[in-house]
């Protein structure tokens, strides 16, 4: 077995820094075996968020050598272990302690987002009719498992602090999901262009490129929304034809 | 005077996997006030493990299917321990739960004719899982927590529940701390739900998270509810072998549903030899035939790779014992091999098994396409539980607590059929939900004395006021006690070994006692563990005391002494109580009698 160090952010929201731990590496190991190893033998109090350990709850986001990461699908075979690999908190939201931080932000963003709004059913046994081709579109904003990695990627909300303005591309995705599902009634246009500030986002798909479900963040679910609310809200052809008739847009 | 936040609720639900959510979401639209306990964060809970599909007689797939099939073939997959009410409840009510998912935004996969779909899975007669790929359990928590969240009711995340309040007999609330702060936590309920999970965590190899602790198990015993059945501990066949990293990760059913076969090192299909009596007729006799049944041939058998989970583990375990198993003691799981009947396999798997192909692929450097799988037992779930009222889930002993999902038992009796725990936290977490504001409304009046408020205070806190002095620690300790579990508690038990893990049990038991954490109140796992201990501890008790006394082998329970299933056996469960003196006790209970239009149902499916 070889040994590899890892240097860990250790403080609270009042500040901290990073200490270093020497850990034996098993074979197939994953950034958050080195943890709890540490949590373990060296460090009983490090706080560290996790529960399926299998990619699926996404609990464990962190930075892994500076890149946001799951820890439980971070391969220590995949770094370089000649150097110390840095492990600290998602740099968006608030340090609560070691490697948690409080993501209670997202969930109030999400409850805010009109909700879910089925049509009445089609089908006799109180259900619908959908074709799977149907389906196939949102299913892929369903796999997502809320580990807000996206969110601390996005610079409008990591570089800039937009929280109060800005929904992250998580949201957005949740947003997608439901305008996209056969079903739903609910428009969100409006909502996604005055509260949620789509606009902020400047497409440049770092949420993307860090989505550890593949999600196509951008392409598939923000670009069509902002589509949406170009239709709606800045067509001038519509926009005129609004003029003449009296009808405005949102 | 204790130091402490209140909260008042009329009906609070400890847990917010599927069946607290479910429960939760009922309860609120009963007009009564509901809050929620998560031990983590909202929508983290391990319903997010669940894969293969959710079991309902939908009839979509095959319109043969009703809930009288689902049934007949739960109450044989459980041994005929079952509570049969639940049994019957669940099969007649989980269409219906499934259904109405979709109106709360889920999306599962489609039939050619724009209905749900459904797949084959272990001991079901017809195709009756419900899925979205292989992340069904994802699908359901997300549609109930986005439901949810609509509902009114208060989600307390990251809070730990220590211990049940009482008011006189009656359970009124619960005490807990906040994960984060180490703030205490003093929760005043007219009804309260239980929907804690499993206990996987007392052993070494397991698919459960580290919430899996036995809470609700564990409060629920220490406050008067009886424990239910608890030797039945489902030893799941398929959980990843290598590399150690993963051991014990979840590789789902639906693999097999798919078409994936067991072989062993000499490339055998072993699982065509010793074919239960119980499943002979209904199985296939070739690879052919098992082959076509996956295909949907309505003529053929099912094939015996898709036998139910007790056996698949046994037959495994047996290949291994014999020097047949893979290299890293496991056998092979393979779902490449149906290139031989699918043009397009490759692109075929990677759309049924999506999670499967992801998870090899970069846990363990396979692709799933290509190679077979390594896979043994790994522990998945535990069949044992809270006993409650089939009916409205209330406990038996304790009026105003309930309890649903898997930390309540009766409806899988010895033995889980796969997709049959979505079903069942669905159904019954409607009903505890219901029957709890129910309760709430009728006895409002509730009272909670200082005396037990302090108790609960000076338990909680003792940890971090004990020195951590020379003893290995929380984890090591946890850790100690799943090594023993695993050993003697495990797939294969004996009465020595059983003997000798209750004999190591009261000497951990008295290590925890006195273990101290270290650390102070601010998120603090070091703390969470040494409490989390006491409820590992009782319920490892309960599982051996449970094990030792059933004599015989049967369902996902096997003793090396006791090879065979005894008839009159299968008459009783296991009822677990706290004594007077707060010693654990055992008796047996007598399973009442079927109603006869039931026993005519399972005379009629075979």
């Amino acid at each position: 077995m070889k040994t590899a160090t890892f240097k860990v952010w250790r403080g609270t929201s009042d500040g901290g820094d990073f200490q270093s731990y020497d850990v034996e590496i098993d074979h197939g190991y994953v950034v958050l075996d080195a943890i709890h190893k540490i949590q373990a033998e060296q460090a009983n109090d490090m706080a560290v968020r996790w529960n399926c350990k299998a990619g699926k709850c996404g609990s464990c986001s962190a930075e892994v050598n500076g890149s946001p990461k799951l820890m439980c699908m971070a391969r220590i075979d995949d770094l370089d272990t000649d150097k110390p690999i840095t492990v600290e908190p998602m740099r968006a939201f608030p340090v609560m302690k070691d490697l948690v931080t409080d993501v209670s932000w997202n969930y109030e963003v999400k409850a805010s987002i009109a909700k879910f709004k089925p049509k009445p059913a089609d089908q006799d046994d109180g259900t619908w009719h959908m074709e799977q081709y149907d389906v196939e579109r949102p299913q892929e904003f369903r796999k997502c498992i809320e580990c807000f990695l996206c969110q601390d990627v996005c610079h409008v909300l990591r570089d800039h602090h937009l929280h109060d303005r800005f929904a992250g591309p998580r949201h957005f995705v949740y947003a997608a999901d439901m305008e996209m599902n056969p079903i739903d009634t609910g428009d969100r246009v409006a909502q996604l262009r005055d509260e949620l500030g789509i606009g902020y986002c400047n497409i440049t798909k770092c949420c993307t490129k860090v989505c550890p479900e593949g999600i196509d963040i951008t392409d598939n679910a923000i670009i069509p929304l902002k589509e949406r609310v170009v239709d709606r809200s800045y067509d001038p052809i519509a926009k005129l034809v609004g003029m003449v008739t009296g009808g405005a847009g949102d | 005077m204790a130091d402490y936040k209140t909260f008042e609720h009329d009906v609070l639900v400890i847990g917010a996997g599927g069946a607290g959510l479910r429960a939760a979401v009922e309860a609120a639209s009963a007009d009564v006030s509901v809050g929620l306990i998560c031990k983590s964060l909202l929508g983290k809970a391990h319903t997010v493990m669940a894969e293969g599909g959710v079991a309902a007689a939908l009839g979509n797939a095959d319109e043969r299917d009703n809930w009288k099939v689902h049934f007949a073939d739960t109450m044989r997959g459980g041994q005929y321990l079952n509570n049969w009410r639940m049994a019957e409840l669940h099969a007649k009510e989980a269409p219906d739960r499934v259904r109405e998912l979709e109106g709360w935004g889920a999306l599962m996969d489609r039939t050619k004719d724009g209905r749900m779909n459904q797949r084959n899975f272990g001991g079901h007669a017809y195709p009756r899982l419900a899925h979205v790929g292989d992340r069904t359990g994802p699908e359901m928590i997300r549609t109930l927590q986005d439901h949810g969240i609509h509902q009114g009711f208060d989600v307390h995340m990251e809070v730990t529940v220590t211990r049940l309040l009482m008011d006189g007999d009656r359970c009124a609330g619960a005490f807990a701390y906040d994960r984060n702060t180490g703030e205490l936590m003093v929760f005043k309920a007219k009804a309260v739900v239980m929907a804690t999970g499993g206990i996987g965590r007392a052993f070494l190899v397991t698919s459960n998270s580290w919430e899996y602790t036995g809470d609700g198990h564990s409060l629920a015993y220490q406050a008067g509810a009886e424990l239910l059945d608890m030797e039945f501990v489902q030893f799941h066949p398929t959980g990843m072998v290598w590399p150690p990293s993963v051991r014990g990760l979840l590789v789902t059913e639906g693999v097999r549903g798919e078409g994936g076969i067991l072989k062993n090192s000499e490339g055998k299909r072993f699982m065509f030899d010793d074919i239960p009596p119980l499943y002979q007729g209904s199985t296939a006799d070739t690879e052919e035939e098992g082959w076509r049944y996956v295909v949907g041939d309505r003529d053929a058998r099912r094939p015996p790779d898709l036998l139910t989970r007790d056996h698949v583990a046994r037959k495994i375990v047996k290949e291994v014992k014999e020097g047949r198993g893979s290299p890293h003691g496991g056998a092979f799981l393979d779902i490449a091999w149906i290139k031989e009947h699918i043009p397009d396999a490759e692109a075929h798997i990677k759309k049924k098994l999506p999670s499967m192909y992801h998870q090899f692929k970069e846990l363990a450097g396979i692709d799933i396409t290509k190679e077979p799988m390594e896979v043994g037992p790994t522990t998945h779930y535990v069949m044992g539980g809270i006993k409650v009222d089939g009916d409205s889930q209330m406990t038996t002993t304790v009026p105003g607590l309930f309890a649903a999902g898997e930390c309540a038992a009766g409806l899988h009796g010895a033995n889980r059929l796969g997709g049959n725990s979505l079903s069942d936290l669905l159904v019954f977490g409607k009903r505890a939900g219901q029957h709890a504001a129910e309760f709430a409304k009728e006895n409002a009046h509730v009272s909670l004395s200082d005396d037990q408020i302090e108790a609960g205070e000076r338990e909680v806190l003792a940890p971090l006021n004990r020195d951590p002095g020379d003893d290995v620690g929380p984890y090591r300790l946890q850790g100690e006690l799943k090594e023993l579990m695993q050993d003697k508690a495990g797939i294969a038990r004996e009465e020595e070994g059983l003997a000798e893990a209750q004999a190591e049990l009261v000497k951990l038991k008295a290590r925890a006692e006195v273990m101290g954490s270290g650390g102070d109140r601010s998120y603090n796992p070091g703390w969470h563990t040494v409490l989390d201990l006491n409820n590992l501890l009782t319920v490892s008790e309960a599982v051996v005391l449970g094990a030792k006394e059933r004599k015989e082998s049967r369902g996902a329970h096997s003793r090396l002494d006791f090879l065979e299933k005894k008839p009159d056996w299968g008459t009783f469960n296991h009822v677990i109580t706290k004594g007077a003196g707060g010693e654990m006790e055992i008796r047996r209970e007598p399973i009442p009698e079927m109603r006869q239009e039931l026993k005519d149902i399972i005379e009629e499916q075979g």
